[in-house]
């Protein structure tokens, strides 16, 4: 049982920090005879719960000057080599840390300790997502630095993370140019969340089929005012547009 | 898969309500669901049940309500109903349209005993 909240999440387990088994909703069933049937307004959120862990999340951050990026995409678009390269990119000017979200095992926490960032690894398990009480228990893990860079890079998933706030600044949606342009209309959720997309691995352009302003001309379709970079984490090519965006968004966060 | 876990926190609602609100079960339950959300509602309704099994909402009723989606075009100025999140502006055919409805998710009305 988690000391903080009580929780008890069955499948999630964040590291050193690992929740028994849910028992939480097994309540005994009780028929009642005497009352009569009533009707209750009720009108609350079902993400309420999710929605108030992620302003505490966000209310930490910002007292700590963070910037929080939470990055999702489909599985292999290249969101851990793109972690690598950002941090590699990074170190020299800001401390960063990763939250890293995947079903299983830790080979992601790995290759990101490579690097030298602080990182934390969730396995959700059976879950598809991360959501703002699960990181908000890895940032108690993590203990980033004050005016640092916090990468929380997502469950590969394109349809179920897109609901779930986790309290950070920007959503920033990944898609590489070896999948179809036309993601941003298969899955208009994700995009409609993100405030930025990241065209990946734009090196291998000249041997797929992608047609990049076309899915840029989707992705406005579906938001307006995204903010596309295009970029290949593992060539390096325009990797500074998108670090620079970074800087500037860590430096009007700082508190020092 | 998320419905599931958005029923886990429906059941949560419930039973934080039966406290406060003194009802020990609840017999139908009205969601609401905006059409643009990312829900589908044949999802909720195949995890209802299993989700609700031995809990105070055993065997309850599931109604979905549907909100539609409506927005403020930035072209035209006008609110206009949104089909999905991708459709221009049924009006003026502009792309820039800011949803005002149809992204909810609550729990509406309970009938309980």
């Amino acid at each position: 049982m988690c000391s903080t909240c009580g929780c008890g999440h069955a499948e999630t387990r964040i590291e050193t920090h690992s929740h028994d088994a849910a028992t939480h909703h097994h309540h005994t069933h009780q028929h009642s005879d005497a009352h009569d049937a009533r009707r209750l307004q009720i009108e609350q959120d079902i993400l309420g719960r999710n929605n108030a862990y992620a302003e505490e999340n966000r209310r930490y951050f910002r007292q700590h000057g963070i910037f929080a990026l939470n990055l999702v995409s489909a599985p292999g678009a290249g969101k851990t080599a793109l972690l690598t390269a950002t941090i590699d990119a990074l170190k020299p000017h800001c401390a960063i840390g990763v939250i890293e979200g995947d079903q299983q095992t830790r080979r992601d926490a790995d290759r990101i300790r490579e690097t030298g960032a602080g990182v934390i690894q969730i396995n959700t398990g059976k879950g598809c997502h991360l959501d703002a009480h699960m990181v908000g228990h890895a940032v108690a893990e993590l203990q980033p630095a004050d005016d640092s860079v916090l990468m929380i890079e997502n469950v590969g998933n394109l349809v179920c993370p897109a609901m779930f706030d986790l309290g950070e600044a920007h959503k920033v949606v990944i898609l590489s140019v070896a999948e179809g342009e036309d993601k941003p209309l298969k899955y208009p959720d994700m995009f409609y969340a993100a405030d930025v997309m990241l065209i990946n691995k734009i090196d291998l352009l000249p041997y797929v089929e992608f047609d990049v302003q076309q899915c840029i001309a989707y992705a406005r379709e579906v938001n307006a005012g995204i903010r596309i970079i295009q970029l290949s984490a593992t060539r390096g090519n325009n990797l500074g547009e998108w670090t620079e965006w970074i800087k500037q968004g860590l430096k009007q966060r700082r508190v020092a | 898969m998320h419905e599931l876990s958005l029923l886990e926190d429906v059941l949560q609602i419930l039973e934080e309500n039966a406290e406060s609100q003194g009802y020990r079960r609840v017999k139908r339950i009205w969601l609401e669901i905006g059409q643009l959300s990312c829900v589908e509602p044949e999802a909720l309704r195949f995890a209802f049940d299993a989700v609700m099994k031995d809990t105070l909402a055993d065997r309850a009723a599931l109604e979905i309500v549907e909100q539609p989606g409506q927005g403020e075009c930035a072209g035209c100025h006008r609110t206009v109903p949104v089909e999905s999140l991708y459709a221009p502006c049924p009006q003026c055919g502009h792309y820039e349209v800011q949803i005002t409805e149809g992204m909810a998710m609550r729990v509406k009305q309970l009938e309980v005993e």
